[in-house]
């Protein structure tokens, strides 16, 4: 027996020992006669422990296994965008053509299309000299997306031959004058980040059209957040909406462990959606990772890594890119099974003890780089967090809390009110307006922060006076307190209320965020004057051009009417005072 | 077959079995036991290695000692399956239990069941009325979704389940349903109920029904859904058939995979279940839906009863994790005398968004229900006011509201147990009992509704 081929010794469900190999730590193996793909995950003198990325059944002791040398890669190069993959990169829809409607095991698929021709249009010259990282060349890969060929990582020299045409992945397009040959293909180990130069401190919002979150709890690109919340209460709508309207250049999105009509309509709905920042259909900028929740649980430990690296990999063009990962829990829970078949010692409800760190590791590969080439690319990172029974004190929610920089809580009270997106502003939280105010300043309004501060501590008295209206009654409340429980109330149903499904509702730009705001302040003033002047509350708040302008949110082209709606309802109150 | 019988036991531990100086045995391969008395038991192979194979015996290990032979049977377990299993009466484990003739296989099918890619998978969207109004109008269900039943003991998620079991029909067609129906533990009496209930209108010609009683093996549990998902894809994928799966109480079922695990020595997760139910069970969930290129589809309609009646709990909340929403039966309205006592809070079908309208159920309907969902909401939540404040304290609107939740219990919620509404007077109905509230408070209804159905302010 040599080093390269040895037999299976145990299997226990995905976790599988050989012995007779040495292996490498994360090295690919083939197990079984079937050749099932799997990674060594540990080394015990002769033995190798291999995660197994298909079902096990019918796998004998004794079956060969085989060393592959590589480490678990994703293939990268043009035909990424618009593709949907299991969580080891192998294409759903290549899989349907060779094994149908089931997915059947023991069937390999490469992640790019390695016959596909692609138009490449060299960007250097002979000469040039290159270092890695370096733009070569660069393929239209859709309508909206130029794929930028780079050297890969490692890879330098001058360049001897270069040519611009018709070809296909794995041909060559550039050769160095040390003989390397440059495909547009590269591979990548998903467990290793990608390098850059350096990283920035992130200072761009990324824009997601959702007021509560632009407006109150803002992600900036290339930052992190985390949206925990129990069963039902929003955590894929809110995914699926910023992987629709967020302005990001590319979006991966993970479905990891969750449910499979999900990945399906996102698929037939993406083709038909049009990005409101190009223009253009949305799938023309997305990449899907879709293990669902009965695929087998190893590939879902791989199918984060996987989607990572695909972004890193378009950030490194100098892209903005965004991952959505729902739900990260899954990928925790997978990591819990692989570690207690292999009898790790538990940590907290027998989650392994490296599980903070793993979640660490993960969200560090977010950030805002300085790319090799010495562009501006960014990965901002939005988990999902799915907390048994919605209590966050469990071990993922807090190991995620511990690193990312905004909290998104979602709330199943919020959810059961049909309060939507039912995130709480209350427990919610951004660390990023410090470092993004600017930005809104100079791009939004210069009183920007100042509105937002305002709004926010208009909810926390509301807050605090609700508590005493549950004791007795909002009509015991004095006058100016029941206004401020009515603006409170127009801020709730007017701005943090935006349905996720409305044509309309569903996406509001900055500036509309901040004129929606402007004009609850503004009726919070116009309202206090009448009430100055003798209206009644009853009047002053019931004026129908405040409904108006409430409910013509959700026609076309608000933007251009909320000023003369407000300019109406001023009118109005004003009018309802006069009559007393 | 391998044919060989080894007598190599080691050890015997709650429902496991550990043996020695096999040859290799291959992980979830079919084992029988032969006993010192010469009883059969059936068991599966969770663990192998060169050293060690560890059974997992479905009946239990009473009665087995040092001495019972085993014997692997080369294979993973397989259902036979044929259109002949329509209108069969099955046991936990497949064996007719109707005294009928062996099932003539037409082929044989692995019951863990591949995954359905999920890129050849079809979004659900037709429209199911189950002629019960709080589902219809405010949890829609819709063909090919998996929507549980959260009870608790004492409730009459039975009656339920089977109601919409005879009554569900696609609007405006009479296209049958297949009903699976796989019961996990369930009592004898209980399963008396649906089976009288199923023979005495006729369905039970067009079921299949695999039957795991209270006192049959626990782990035997651990196969009975897995055989009648078996049942249903082949009957939905290869037959063209819609398969209504009903299954019942997955809470036995996941009893039985805490007692596999514990016996297994696996560190529990919460509530001493294993780590991986929420895999589990999605293993089980997500063999439901549509898939492109075939006609047929698989509805699934799990009930669960929550311990103690948490939501929380681990069983709920797994579920609700992996299912497509939920019905919640409501001990308050059951003790209220309310049939059915469906609490619509809680309540929720995820896929009722895309199946409603004015091409499938009515043009209002998605209007009508949240207006009814949230004046319902309202009134509830002024019960608890008025317990401390008043039914005086009140303003006119919400007196109003208070009083509608009343009506919406009464009138909207209740309906006898074979009253089978259709779409449109479930909606009337909810026009009718709208008019208690002044429209100026109903502002979750699109004028052009209220000017079209309203009864007495329609133009
Ligand atoms: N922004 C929104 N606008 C309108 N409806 C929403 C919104 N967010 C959530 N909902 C409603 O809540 C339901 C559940 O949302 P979602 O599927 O996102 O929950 P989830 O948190 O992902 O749950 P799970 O953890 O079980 O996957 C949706 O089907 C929809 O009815
Ligand atoms: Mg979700």
């Amino acid at each position: 027996m040599s080093d390269e081929n040895g037999v299976i010794y145990r299997i226990s469900g995905p976790v599988v020992t050989a012995t007779g190999i040495r292996s490498r730590m994360y090295e690919v193996v083939r197990v079984g006669h079937e050749g099932l793909m799997g990674e060594v995950i540990e080394l015990h003198g002769d033995k190798s422990v291999i995660q197994v990325y298909e079902d096990t059944s019918g796998i004998r002791p004794g079956e060969p296994v085989v060393r592959t040398g590589q480490t678990l890669s994703v293939q990268l190069g043009p035909g990424l965008l618009t593709q949907i993959y299991d969580g080891i990169q192998r294409p759903l829809p290549v899989l349907e053509k060779t094994m149908g409607t089931f997915i059947e095991r023991g069937v390999d698929a490469d992640g790019l299309d390695l016959e596909k021709i692609w138009d490449f249009e060299a960007t250097v010259s002979v000469g040039d000299e290159l270092e890695s990282g370096n733009v070569i060349g660069t393929v239209q890969e859709t309508e909206t997306i130029v794929h930028k060929v780079m050297l890969p990582p490692g890879t330098s020299g001058k360049v001897a031959s270069i040519e611009s045409g018709s070809f296909n992945v794995t041909q060559t397009v550039c050769t160095l004058d040390d003989g390397t040959e440059i495909q547009m293909m590269q591979k990548w180990p998903v467990r290793s980040p990608r390098p850059f130069k350096q990283k920035y401190a992130p200072d761009t919002p990324l824009v997601t059209g959702m007021r509560i979150l632009d407006f109150l709890f803002p992600l900036a690109k290339g930052g992190a957040a985390g949206i925990p919340g129990p069963f039902g209460s929003g955590k894929t709508v809110t995914q699926q909406s910023l992987a629709k309207y967020s302005d990001a250049q590319i979006v991966v999105y993970i479905g990891c462990g969750e449910r499979g009509n999900e990945m399906t309509e996102v698929l037939d709905e993406f083709p038909h959606l049009i990005d409101p920042n190009t223009g253009k259909p949305l799938m023309n900028r997305t990449v899907m990772i879709a293990n669902t929740s009965n695929m087998p649980v190893a590939a879902r430990e791989a199918s984060v890594y996987t989607g990572i690296t695909i972004a890193e990999y378009f950030r490194d063009m100098g892209y903005d890119v965004a991952l959505m990962a729902d739900s990260t829990s899954r990928w925790a829970e997978a990591m819990r099974e692989i570690s207690s078949r292999l009898e790790e010692m538990p940590g907290e409800e027998g989650y392994p003890a490296y599980l903070s760190s793993r979640l660490a590791e993960f969200y560090e590969r977010a950030g805002r780089v300085e790319t090799l080439e010495g562009e501006d690319g960014s990965v901002t990172v939005i988990g999902a967090v799915s907390p048994p029974g919605g209590d966050i004190s469990e071990p993922v929610s807090q190991g995620t809390l511990r690193i990312v920089k905004v909290f998104w809580g979602l709330d199943a009270g919020l959810a059961r009110q049909r309060h939507f997106p039912a995130i709480n502003w209350l427990s919610s939280y951004s660390l990023y307006p410090q470092s993004l105010d600017q930005w809104f300043r100079d791009n939004i309004a210069t009183d920007f922060p100042e509105i937002r501060t305002e709004i926010s501590s208009l909810l926390q008295v509301e807050a605090e006076l609700q508590e005493i209206v549950q004791l007795v009654g909002s009509d015991a409340l004095p006058v100016d307190q029941q206004l401020t429980l009515e603006v409170a109330r127009m801020i709730r149903e007017f701005f943090l209320q935006q349905n996720g499904f409305h044509d309309v509702d569903a996406y509001s730009g900055l500036e509309q965020q901040y004129k929606m705001a402007k004009a609850i302040l503004t009726f919070q003033d116009s309202a206090k004057k009448a009430l100055a002047a003798g209206g009644q509350l009853e009047d002053v708040v019931n004026v129908p051009a405040r409904t108006n302008l409430m409910r013509d949110r959700f026609e076309p082209g608000y933007l251009d009417r909320v000023d003369g709606l407000v300019d109406e309802m001023n009118k109005q109150i004003a009018a309802a005072a006069e009559e007393n | 077959m391998s044919g060989k019988e080894y007598r190599t036991i080691t050890d015997v531990k709650g429902p496991l079995v550990f043996l020695e100086k096999t040859e290799p045995v291959a992980y979830g391969e079919i084992v029988q036991l032969r006993l010192t008395d010469g009883s059969m038991k059936n068991g599966q192979v969770l663990d192998t290695s060169d050293d060690m194979v560890v059974v997992q015996v479905f009946e239990g290990t009473a009665g087995v000692d040092l001495g019972t032979g085993v014997k692997f049977m080369g294979d993973v377990f397989k259902l036979p399956v044929s259109k002949d299993l329509i209108g069969r009466i099955l046991d936990g484990a497949g064996r007719p239990r109707d005294g009928g003739p062996a099932i003539v296989a037409e082929g044989e099918a692995d019951i863990i069941g591949a995954a359905i890619n999920p890129y050849s998978r079809q979004s659900p969207h037709d429209f199911i009325q189950t002629g019960i109004s709080a589902i219809d109008c405010c949890t829609t269900l819709v063909r090919g979704q998996k929507l549980p039943i959260f009870s608790a003991s004492g409730l009459p998620h039975n009656d339920i389940a089977l109601q919409i079991a005879r009554q569900a029909k696609l609007k405006d067609s009479d296209e049958e349903f297949i009903v699976v129906f796989c019961a996990m533990g369930i009592t004898a009496e209980e399963y008396n109920f649906f089976r009288s209930d199923l023979e005495r209108t006729g369905a039970l010609e067009n079921a299949v029904l695999f039957v795991n009683l209270a006192d049959d093996p626990a782990v035997e549990r651990l196969i009975t859904p897995r055989l009648a998902l078996t049942a249903a894809e082949y009957l939905a994928f290869e037959h063209d058939y819609h398969v209504l799966v009903v299954y019942t109480d997955v809470t036995n079922y996941c009893d039985a995979l805490r007692q596999i695990g514990a016996a297994r020595e696996e560190v529990p997760g919460r509530r001493g279940y294993p780590g991986y139910m929420y895999t589990d069970l999605a293993m089980l969930y997500e063999r439901a839906g549509l898939v492109k290129g075939k006609k047929g589809s698989i509805t699934q309609f799990p009930i669960l009863t929550m311990p103690g009646d948490d939501i929380t709990h681990p069983i709920p909340d797994l579920s609700g994790y992996i299912t497509e929403g939920q019905i919640v039966i409501s001990r308050e309205l059951h003790g209220s005398g309310i049939y059915p006592p469906i609490n619509v809070l809680p309540s929720l079908s995820r896929l009722m968004g895309g199946c409603i309208g004015e091409k499938t159920t009515r043009e209002d309907h998605k209007s009508v229900s949240d207006q009814m969902y949230a004046a319902y909401a309202q009134g509830r939540e002024l019960r608890g006011l008025v317990a401390i404040v008043g039914e005086d304290a009140l303003n006119e609107r919400d007196k109003q509201l208070l009083d509608f939740s009343g009506l919406f219990e009464d009138k909207f919620l209740r309906q006898s147990r074979d009253e089978d509404r259709s779409i449109d007077e479930t909606l009337d109905l909810c026009w009718d009992l709208m008019q208690n509230i002044s429209t100026k408070y109903l502002v979750r209804l699109d004028q052009k509704w209220i000017d079209k159905y309203h009864p007495t302010e329609k133009k």
